[in-house]
């Protein structure tokens, strides 16, 4: 199987504060990585630095090959211009712990805000698929509403589509569910794991530990900047190897 | 059952059903009716007294309401506060754009501009830039009092006295929008012109509106000042009605009279704009 990311050795500091401390990892194409961890591990910032919101300080990551924020010479990489990480990022959908809806633009202009205004694609087109991926995440009768008038599961739901909307190779999860009320996950966890069943490319970072055992392919444990432990789900929540991922199990289960 | 206990309450039930709740009593605001009441009639009185005094000469305010002189001045007052708020905005908008920018030389000089703006009265900067021929004789070989009418005087030093203040709050309509906004946009891959132009100001625009409308007034009438300098706005028609005639308050009242009208209708529009603005937000907060 190809892999669709790749992270080498990457590190990054806010100030003083040493966030990664050396990450690697592989996602393969088709395959769901779920990336578990206490807060302040680092895992959403590992989310971050792979679409290129944040900056690594070294590494490298490559997200079908290509680097999004550089542009490789020999043993360099060089700091691409906006203009073209902007055009490598429509690849990856990025979904948001807290929706980031556009709170003045109805949920259909939300959708096909990105593939008329960054992908060029005519707006009647854009509109139809918008209609069609508002219809997966079963939101067909809500093109018209404004994102404040949603619960929280329905924005959340629209966010997604909104990131599918660029018909990106890679979706990114940060904490999708942790900002809904507790009955609302569910209906947030049923569009992602339809989109795993189809194969969809994921990278989730999540509290979910239920949802993590049935859609994971992998499962990654972050503890201060590290990867701490990697596997299918049933060696690393059934059988850790490392006593932090058995410490933060028996907390949150 | 509870609407037979209510009909049969004051006959007192022989079978007790569920104890009635009790009716809510609002508690009496004698204080709000007095104060209500002495407000009322101390208005009365100013009006009373305004209608009455003969000095206000209300026939005269009548005559020259609409006279040719005075509507010219008020046409200039209107396109003067037109071009000064668009201009002053357009300036505004960049400098807030500088003291927001990544670029510490550019924040220097956007911080440094509204500092000195703000600093100066407008008053001072409108008898500077009218002598501003004493500093600068000659600009290009054109003699600078040619090149300078007083109207145009008048452009400059309010502009960029508006600019400054249109600074701040340009900024500050740009720091109420979520930073998520601007995240989600640029996952999004939208370029910096769309992120700004489509997602940024919009949002922007909600706080902004309010403090604008709000110059938009005080500009309207700020204008007035520039009767020091002899252009020919709406104050200053009257006065050349009132040095000739000396009914000084009827001609004071025309103008009193045109900015109150004008002022009323900049308000309704105001309402309007922040209408279209909240939209998606649930009503105006």
């Amino acid at each position: 199987m190809t892999v669709m990311v790749d992270i080498r050795s990457v590190h990054k500091s806010f100030g003083p504060l040493d966030v990664l401390k050396g990450i690697d990892l592989q996602v393969r194409t088709g395959e769901v990585t779920v990336v578990l961890g206490p807060s302040g591990s680092g895992k959403s910032t590992l989310l971050r630095t792979i679409n290129h919101l944040e900056k690594a300080d070294r590494g490298e990551i490559t997200v079908d090959g290509t680097p999004i924020g550089y542009r490789r010479a020999g043993d360099r990489l060089h700091e691409l211009p906006e203009r073209e990480v902007l055009r490598r990022r429509t690849k990856i959908g990025f979904v948001f712990q807290n929706f980031n809806l556009f709170p003045h633009l109805t949920v259909l202009d939300n959708v096909i805000e990105a593939p008329v205004s960054a992908l060029k694609r005519p707006r009647k087109e854009a509109e139809e698929d918008a209609r069609r991926l508002l219809a997966r995440v079963g939101l067909a009768d809500k093109s018209a509403a404004y994102p404040r008038q949603l619960s929280g599961g329905q924005q959340q739901r629209v966010a997604i589509a909104r990131a599918l909307a660029l018909k990106p190779r890679l979706l990114l999860f940060d904490e999708p569910t942790s900002a809904l009320d507790p009955e609302l996950v569910g209906e947030v966890l049923d569009v992602i794991r339809d989109l795993a069943a189809r194969g969809t490319t994921m990278i989730v970072v999540t509290h979910e530990i239920a949802f993590a055992r049935e859609v994971a392919d992998t499962v990654v444990f972050m503890a201060d900047g590290r990867i701490v432990e990697q596997g299918p789900p049933a060696a690393v929540l059934d059988a850790p190897r490392e006593e932090r991922t058995r410490a933060f199990l028996a907390k949150v289960l | 059952m509870s609407s037979d206990t209510l009909a049969q309450a004051p006959t007192a039930p022989e079978i007790p059903g569920p104890p009635a709740v009790p009716r809510i009593v609002p508690q009496r605001r004698y204080g709000q009716w007095t104060a209500a009441v002495v407000v009322l009639v101390l208005l009365g009185l100013a009006i009373t007294s305004v209608v009455r005094n003969r000095a206000f000469q209300w026939d005269v305010v009548a005559e020259y309401f609409t006279t040719g002189s005075v509507l010219r001045g008020l046409w200039l007052t209107l396109w003067l506060t037109a071009v000064v708020m668009t201009l002053g905005f357009a300036l505004g908008t960049l400098l807030a754009a500088f003291r927001l920018s990544a670029n510490p030389v550019l924040r220097a000089v956007g911080w440094g501009y509204v500092w000195l703006f703000r600093s100066i009265p407008i008053l001072v900067q409108l008898l500077l830039w009218f002598n501003i021929g004493a500093l600068y004789p000659t600009v290009l070989g054109v003699k600078t009092v040619d090149l300078l009418s007083p109207v145009a005087v008048a452009v400059v030093g309010l502009t960029l006295h508006e600019a400054a203040y249109a600074a701040e709050v340009v900024r500050g309509g740009i720091l109420s929008v979520d930073r998520g906004q601007i995240e989600a946009a640029q996952a999004l891959g939208l370029s910096r012109w769309r992120r700004w132009r489509r997602i940024v100001l919009p949002q922007a625009m909600r706080s902004i509106v309010p403090p604008a409308g709000n110059m938009l007034i005080g500009t309207l009438k700020g204008t007035s000042i520039v009767s020091v300098i002899a252009v020919n706005d709406l104050l200053f028609s009257a006065q050349l009605i009132y040095h000739r005639t000396y009914q000084v308050i009827p001609l004071l009242m025309v103008a009193t009279l045109w900015y109150a009208v004008v002022t009323t209708v900049l308000g309704i529009g105001q309402a309007y704009v922040e209408k279209y603005y909240a939209r998606g937000t649930g009503g105006t907060r």
